[in-house]
């Protein structure tokens, strides 16, 4: 178990072209940090750089109070689980699992405790003498697992690792591989792009875009106050709406409408204006005219696309509330407004 | 499974034919005359045949240069399939690592792919001439007289080192993309899992390797007993009385040099045999223990 502190990392490929910008964060002993962001955004090549399978162009990467960076990957005490699984083929579930522990010098006797006890965790005791391809998906990724827990290493890192699975499997190994990183209490790094995973597993989101830490906080901060109209409309589905409006004297004009909002903020200029879809409210005598054009059913709740003068934007209503297409009124509740800068995005 | 049926029996009779023609008329035709005429004495000029049974079978057992012949062809095909498989699969690990320029570097360890059998045997006396190769410069910096064709040692050495060179191209291309093959992760994978480079290829890349690697066996097998015809003959020189040779020269030299075709017969049947025999271990106990994935 063990803290990881980045300093000053920075990776750039031969090519010149550079992955993840000078970033330093830290990751507390016993935490579950989730890497998010789209594809390309430098998330993979971050973890992949923890792990000692990408070289560190500049920066200090330290597992515990050991320097790391030209430490070899095997002596990192570390654990990954790759999105294909990456399961020795021609070996058995049993060899798969004990493969780390015996190159470690462990004895035989305690590799097959160890392995029967990681394998009774998992559910996999009867598949022991198979071999991968006579494993489902889920079973694979369990397996995959296993390798990982069963040398207890200082920390986990998770390349994306359930984005093979179908949906529902997925939400269930989800619940299961949080609980036992939290059982084990083994640090964790869980690299994914998906944010509906991230908002559940993670204690603290990183949120990268373009080889940059847009933002670093817990889920809830992330989704209530994201730093930037990326991280705003990133996280969470459907995300924030963002309107371009104009703002002066504690007011707000959304830009092609007429009517003014009051808005706690002091700030003069242009700005971008978030807000989450379920902090509006239809109200017959709110101050915003909603167009609604399409109803989408969730079952839980409904949502409504349409425009504020002719800008995109989305209602979130319960599953009891009535609406229909046409134009409505609506109010945005004040204390949920975001404002961020329109020209560089940043939260003002 | 879901499996797709044919109407009609003659579609896929028709579609197999042409197979079955090539190997009628190439394979099992030949193979037939031969059987047959093994049991013959031919008339050296053509003007018949007399029928004597297992005696062409019976004087090869006794046969010292026949022997002698068998047992070159058993060393050569040893050393030739195993120098060319294992230089290969050396290279094709080292070429898997390039980065820079690697497309380059492959194709010139491909292009001796390209060079036919006796133009190889032909490169080779330029290699090993007597007074101008720099092969015979080099061994006789060692101290060794090397006299190709003349010396019986000297051309064994030749004819293992041309018919290694030739080969390694073939084992080359197949051992390359066998290694590319294998997924990125599961190679990183086995980076976390063991810190020693040579476990992880033994353990991990050549296992995944070995249907590759048999693939490869028999098609070298196959290479150095018959394919390496050309540069036997061509480093012979014309001379096959001091030199070495192999089990299908023979069957060549034999029959129509020595005008022994029921000899010959004889000799290309008892080959026939041991390739079944050969081919029938190979899938019984190297195959079974291999991984296909």
């Amino acid at each position: 178990m063990a803290q990881v502190s980045l300093e000053s990392i920075r990776k750039v490929y031969p090519n010149g072209f550079q992955a993840v910008e000078t970033t330093s964060f830290t990751i507390q002993d016993g935490e579950f940090v989730v890497l998010v962001g789209p594809s390309g955004c430098g998330k993979s090549t971050l973890l992949r750089m923890i792990a000692g399978l990408e070289d560190i162009t500049e920066g200090t990467l330290k597992i515990g109070d050991r320097v790391v960076n030209d430490v070899d990957p095997a002596d990192r005490d570390i654990a990954m689980v790759f999105q294909n699984y990456a399961l020795y083929p021609h070996m058995t579930v049993r060899k798969n699992i004990g493969y780390g522990l015996k190159n470690r010098g462990t004895q035989a006797a305690e590799i097959s405790a160890k392995v029967e006890d990681a394998a009774k965790m998992l559910n996999l005791t009867e598949y022991l003498d198979r071999k991968p391809a006579q494993l489902s998906g889920g079973q694979r990724q369990r397996v995959a697992m296993g390798r990982a827990v069963v040398r207890d290493p200082a920390l986990f890192l998770f390349d994306e690792p359930l984005s093979n699975l179908d949906a529902k499997l997925r939400n269930q190994m989800r619940i299961e591989i949080k609980a036992l990183q939290r059982r084990l209490g083994t640090t964790a790094v869980y690299v994914t792009h998906d944010q509906v995973e991230a908002m559940t597993m993670a204690d603290r989101i990183i949120v990268l875009n373009e080889g940059k830490v847009e933002q670093i906080g817990t889920p809830s901060e992330i989704y209530h106050n994201p730093a930037s109209t990326f991280v705003a409309s990133f996280m969470g589905a459907p995300p924030m709406n963002l309107i371009e409006a104009e703002m002066g004297q504690g007011q707000v004009r959304i830009n092609g409408y007429d009517q003014l909002l009051p808005v706690p903020e002091t700030y003069a200029g242009s700005v971008t204006m978030g807000i989450r879809p379920e902090d509006v409210v239809l109200d017959d005598r709110g101050s915003v005219t909603f167009r609604v054009d399409i109803l989408e059913e969730l079952g839980a709740h409904r949502l409504l696309h349409g425009a504020i003068a002719d800008q995109p934007f989305t209602v979130m209503i319960g599953k009891d509330d009535t609406a229909e297409t046409g134009e409505t009124r609506i109010t945005l509740k004040p204390e949920a407004l975001r404002l961020f800068d329109k020209a560089t995005g940043q939260k003002l | 499974m879901k499996r797709a049926g044919f109407d009609t029996i003659w579609l896929p009779v028709a579609l197999l034919m042409p197979q079955l023609m090539i190997i009628a008329i190439f394979f099992y035709w030949p193979a037939g005359w031969a059987l047959q005429s093994s049991f013959y004495l031919q008339d050296p000029f053509g003007f018949g045949s007399t029928f004597v049974g297992g005696e062409n079978y019976t004087s090869l057992l006794g046969n010292d240069q026949y022997k002698r012949v068998a047992g070159f062809t058993i060393i050569y095909s040893v050393l030739v399939t195993f120098l060319s498989l294992a230089i290969a699969l050396l290279l094709a690990v080292k070429a898997d690592k390039v980065i820079r320029g690697a497309k380059t570097y492959r194709t010139l360890l491909m292009w001796v792919y390209a060079i036919a059998p006796p133009v190889a045997g032909f490169l080779g006396i330029l290699f090993f001439d007597q007074s101008t190769g720099p092969m015979t410069k080099f061994f006789q910096m060692f101290g060794w007289d090397f006299k190709l064709g003349v010396d019986y040692n000297a051309t064994a050495t030749a004819m293992v080192i041309v018919a290694v060179w030739k080969q390694i191209p073939v084992n080359f291309i197949f051992f390359l993309s066998g290694l590319q093959s294998i997924p990125r992760s599961v190679r990183e994978a086995a980076m976390i899992d063991n810190r020693s480079a040579t476990g992880r290829f033994w353990q991990v890349t050549f296992p995944l390797l070995a249907p590759t690697a048999f693939f490869l066996l028999i098609i070298n097998i196959t290479y150095a007993l018959f394919d390496t015809f050309g540069i036997i003959d061509a480093l012979m020189k014309g001379e096959p009385g001091n030199n070495p040779m192999t089990l299908v020269y023979k069957v060549y030299l034999d029959g129509f040099r020595g005008n022994d075709l029921g000899g010959s017969s004889a000799q290309s049947v008892v080959l026939m045999v041991l390739v079944l025999i050969l081919t029938v271990f190979q899938f019984r106990l190297v195959e079974r223990r291999i991984h296909y994935t």
